[in-house]
């Protein structure tokens, strides 16, 4: 998501007035060398060396400050890595802690606000963190060489440890002096054959917490001293407005607090989570007949479909595809039906929030810092610097925890208000979704409706593409519209397509955004998603069409994209002529946040029609390989999360109610669905690109096509489950 | 209600209908135990009672007079530190939120079955959702774990 922004607009000005205009930042680019901002250096009474992105304690950690949410892409480990490989730190006394909101000091410079998305942490941050972690190296240094009495020159530091003219110490014990001394000016830093830590491995920072239980790591899980639990009745169609409300039975049940109206809902507020959702049961509510979406998603799916008659909005048309499908010696024609998905992540959402009148402190796994910050000043009516943002970390998000419009920061917030109007005293309340807010409660991948025509010339090369896309726009009356649609084409819903790197000099992509009232949200990789099923089985059908194999066939047409191309080469290498016994194989390769994956399905049909995925081969090149094992670790799971979706996932709604409502009628991949992953990751010096979200674009359209090739079925309507494929 | 909870007697207050894992959530603040549905469909929120394998969002207070329960704070059995251990070195956990439940459902699949096979895995942690998709690691993580524990 969000990785379209371009880095070309004014720096925002993040108060309340204007944070719906915020936009992409001024740093046009990031120097090697240049200095990192050092305002904020605190001061040295606790005798801590401590910068915006790096603390050194005298007893011996070294706190990274991660300007990123965690929410298991691995991100804070990656941060970390990169100090602690140009502090020459030891990895076990590196810790890192998640940053203030503070734009200015913490911005996503290629969005110009603190936020975490589009697979482009590391991408943003590789310089500043090496720069941060060479500055602070350079203070240490500088430290000791005074201390010592011997040139900087000789002071050298192994794994945490300072030596020089004889002398040993550790990181902490100089951090009192460090923080003495100035920032230097300029830094250099590692070659790359110096490193010690990048591209070799990092253990997980976290892992240890994550393993025992520890107290309050994820916003779920923070209890602030007097805390009470909200949960809100919401309306049962997007958009439904409330008739009337009774919270008799609900206020009279023991530790029912209060019962609030806000614009989203009744929110029942108790001393704990249980009797707060016993009270969200004893509301009687009465919604507005026939308010909001009453469309369910067969009338959609029909409007959708019949949009397709007619031409949408151009998207990069080139050449004359019309001209070329009409000479074509063979044209193949299909439609794709792509459901509604829910992100699901194993945290439900949750916000807690402290508000006084005066100020407000929040705490979550907040993953627009800056937005969240914005939308809750907005509603408190408070400036920025009243209202504290302690990140946690996040238990999955999937795209879910970063919302353009800050609503869950806005529910929050209109609770600690209404809560404070009530006349009450102030305390902590925590906004907790149960599973069925979450499935039910909106922000879907969009419903997706294609329609392609493409022909083959007397060789069995790509002629001519035609492609129509009926979705909602994911951008469209967001703060990010301004950046992700032109034209009225929402780069969301034809990226993968409309700038394919595949050689198609005659094709027409054009799309239909239709007005729908559910709410629809980036999910993990976005318009790839959809798009780069459509793309991917289609290639295969084409090669089938023209007699050529699939691997050749797409080597064939990318003569124009070496890195694509090499993915693919390695992951075919690496899986050779043909999978385990009893197995179909079907490829994939798509580029998507500028890195680029090939996926090697080996599909087993079991005795009851079922797909099971046995084993895929991946082929990654996502520049730098900063933590190879993360790279992994981040293709399995994207692959797994894919894998789920074209599975078994879909939202639908009857007459504009959503009919799914928890795990057992939403069913995410389990165990026994898992296949055996193998990751092969190309040597790149490239800048370093995204990796948690490639991995699940390829998976669809490969385990499609192996499907085809056991069973002469091409599945152009998702989930497989629609098939009895799952 | 008397129970023990982590090796500790404890007099628990509250209404019988509420379930265990908000009797730890929110009364104990004990937060390592994760409430992921409160339908018995994920197995976020699973501890051990009376060294079984339990979802304690179904777990009601109030039935539970008597009872053992052990949570990922305290699990200190041999096939959970094993568990515990091969879980980092294969570096198991992505977001982590699953990942308490999944400690306790493996845990109480080694201490019954010492070498499981992965039809075994399967069945034991069938019930327990990663949304992050690390089950290809969590397979590895178990059968590494058997080995720690044989070694
Ligand atoms: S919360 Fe108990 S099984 Fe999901
Ligand atoms: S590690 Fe994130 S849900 Fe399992």
């Amino acid at each position: 998501m969000l990785h379209y922004l371009d880095a070309k607009r004014p720096a925002p000005q993040p108060t309340r007035r204007t944070f719906l205009k915020l936009s992409a930042g001024a740093l046009g680019g990031l120097l090697i060398g240049a200095v990192i901002p050092q305002k904020g250096l605190a001061d040295t009474a606790s005798g801590a060396l401590a910068t915006p992105f790096v603390h050194i304690t005298p007893d011996n950690r070294v706190i990274v400050l991660s300007k990123h949410l965690d929410k298991g892409q691995g991100t804070a480990t990656g941060l970390a890595t990169l100090v602690a490989e140009e502090l020459d730190a030891a990895a076990d006394q590196v810790e890192v802690e998640f940053a203030p909101s503070n734009p200015e000091l913490y911005k996503n410079f290629l969005f110009g606000l603190q936020g975490t998305g589009g697979s482009t942490a590391m991408a943003n941050s590789f310089d500043q963190y090496r720069q941060a972690g060479a500055v602070v190296r350079a203070m240490i240094v500088a430290a000791a060489a005074s201390e010592w009495g011997v040139p900087t020159g000789d002071i050298t530091i192994t794994n945490g440890v300072v030596s020089g003219g004889g002398n040993l110490a550790t990181l902490g014990e100089l951090s009192a002096l460090a923080a003495a001394q100035e920032p230097p000016a300029e830094v250099t830093l590692k070659s790359p054959e110096d490193w010690v830590y990048i591209g070799k491995g990092f253990p997980r920072v976290e892992l240890p917490m994550k393993t025992r239980g520890s107290v309050g790591l994820f916003g779920m899980d923070a209890q602030p001293e007097g805390g009470l639990v909200a949960v809100t009745a919401r309306p049962p169609r997007f958009g439904a407005t409330l008739a009337s409300v009774d919270a008799t039975a609900a206020l009279a049940l023991d530790g029912v607090e209060a019962v609030l109206e806000i614009p989203q809902g009744v929110v029942v507020v108790a001393t704990n989570t249980w009797t707060a959702m016993q009270g969200r049961e004893a509301l009687v509510l009465d919604w507005v007949a026939g308010s909001g979406e009453t469309r369910g998603t067969d009338a959609l799916l029909d409007e959708f479909r019949a949009a397709l008659d007619a031409p949408g909005l151009p998207s990069h048309p080139r050449g004359d595809a019309s001209a070329k499908l009409a000479q074509a010696a063979q044209v193949i024609e299909a439609e794709y039906v792509f459901p509604y998905l829910a992100h699901a992540p194993m945290e439900p959402l949750d916000m807690t929030v402290l508000y006084d009148g005066q100020s407000a402190t929040f705490w979550g796994g907040s993953q627009i810092q800056t937005l969240d910050h914005g939308t809750a000043a907005a509603v408190l009516g408070l400036d920025f610097p009243q209202i504290t943002i302690n990140t946690r970390w996040g238990g999955g998000s999937f795209g879910r925890r970063a919302t353009p419009d800050g609503h869950l920061a806005a529910e929050t917030a209109m609770i600690g208000k209404a809560w404070l109007d009530a006349g009450n005293a102030a305390r902590p309340i925590k906004l907790v979704y149960s599973r069925e807010d979450d499935i039910r409660g909106g922000y879907y991948r969009p419903m997706a409706v294609h329609r392609v025509r493409a022909g083959l010339d007397a060789e069995g090369n790509i002629s001519g593409w035609e492609h129509r896309i009926v979705s909602q726009s994911i951008f469209t009356g967001t703060s990010f519209e301004s950046f992700v649609v032109q034209d009225g084409v929402d780069h969301s819903t034809v990226e993968g397509i409309s700038d394919t790197t595949y050689a198609i000099p005659d094709m027409h992509v054009d799309v239909h955004h239709p007005k729908v009232g559910v709410p629809t949200l980036w999910w993990r990789s976005v318009g790839h998603t959809h798009t780069a099923y459509v793309m991917e089985t289609m290639m295969d059908e084409l090669a089938v069409a023209a007699g050529r194999d699939p691997v050749e066939f797409r080597l064939a047409h990318l003569a124009e994209d070496a890195r694509l191309a090499g993915v693919l080469h390695l992951a075919a290498e690496k899986a050779g002529p043909t999978g385990p016994e009893g197995t179909h194989r079907g490829i994939a390769v798509h580029k998507s946040f500028n890195s680029y994956v090939a996926e090697i399905a080996d599909v087993r049909i079991r005795d009851d029609g079922t797909v099971k995925v046995e084993k895929v081969t991946c082929g990654v090149d996502c520049g730098v390989p900063i933590n190879p094992d993360n790279i992994n670790a981040q293709i399995e799971g994207g692959l797994g999360y894919g894998l789920s979706a074209i599975l078994r996932e879909e939202i639908t709604m009857v007459d504009g109610e959503v009919a799914q409502w928890n795990y057992p009628d939403y069913t995410p991949l389990r165990i026994a669905d898992m296949p055996e992953v193998e990751v092969h990751i190309v040597r790149s010096d490239a800048a370093p690109t995204g990796i948690g979200e490639p991995g699940t674009p390829p998976i669809g359209p490969a385990v499609a096509n192996a499907v085809f090739r056991a069973t002469g079925t091409r599945v152009r309507e998702l989930p497989f489950t629609r098939h009895g494929l799952a | 209600m008397q129970l023990t909870i982590n090796g500790e007697p404890r007099e628990i207050d509250a209404n019988p209908d509420m379930p265990l894992l908000w009797v730890l959530r929110d009364e104990l603040k004990m937060t390592g135990t994760k409430f992921g549905c409160g339908v018995a469909s994920c197995g976020a929120c699973t501890v051990h009672i009376n060294g079984e394998a339990t979802r304690s969002c179904q777990a009601l207070i109030g039935d539970l007079e008597g009872a053992t329960v052990t949570t990922i704070e305290a699990i200190d059995t041999p096939a959970a530190r094993a568990i515990q251990t091969a879980w980092v070195e294969l570096q198991v956990p992505q977001c982590g939120y699953c990942q308490s439940g999944q400690i306790m459902s493996a845990s109480a699949l080694l201490t019954e079955t010492p070498k499981p096979t992965d039809d075994d895995i399967d069945a034991a942690m069938e019930g327990n959702l990663c949304r992050c998709a690390t089950y290809a690691r969590i397979r590895r993580a178990i059968h590494r774990a058997a080995e720690i524990m044989e070694a």
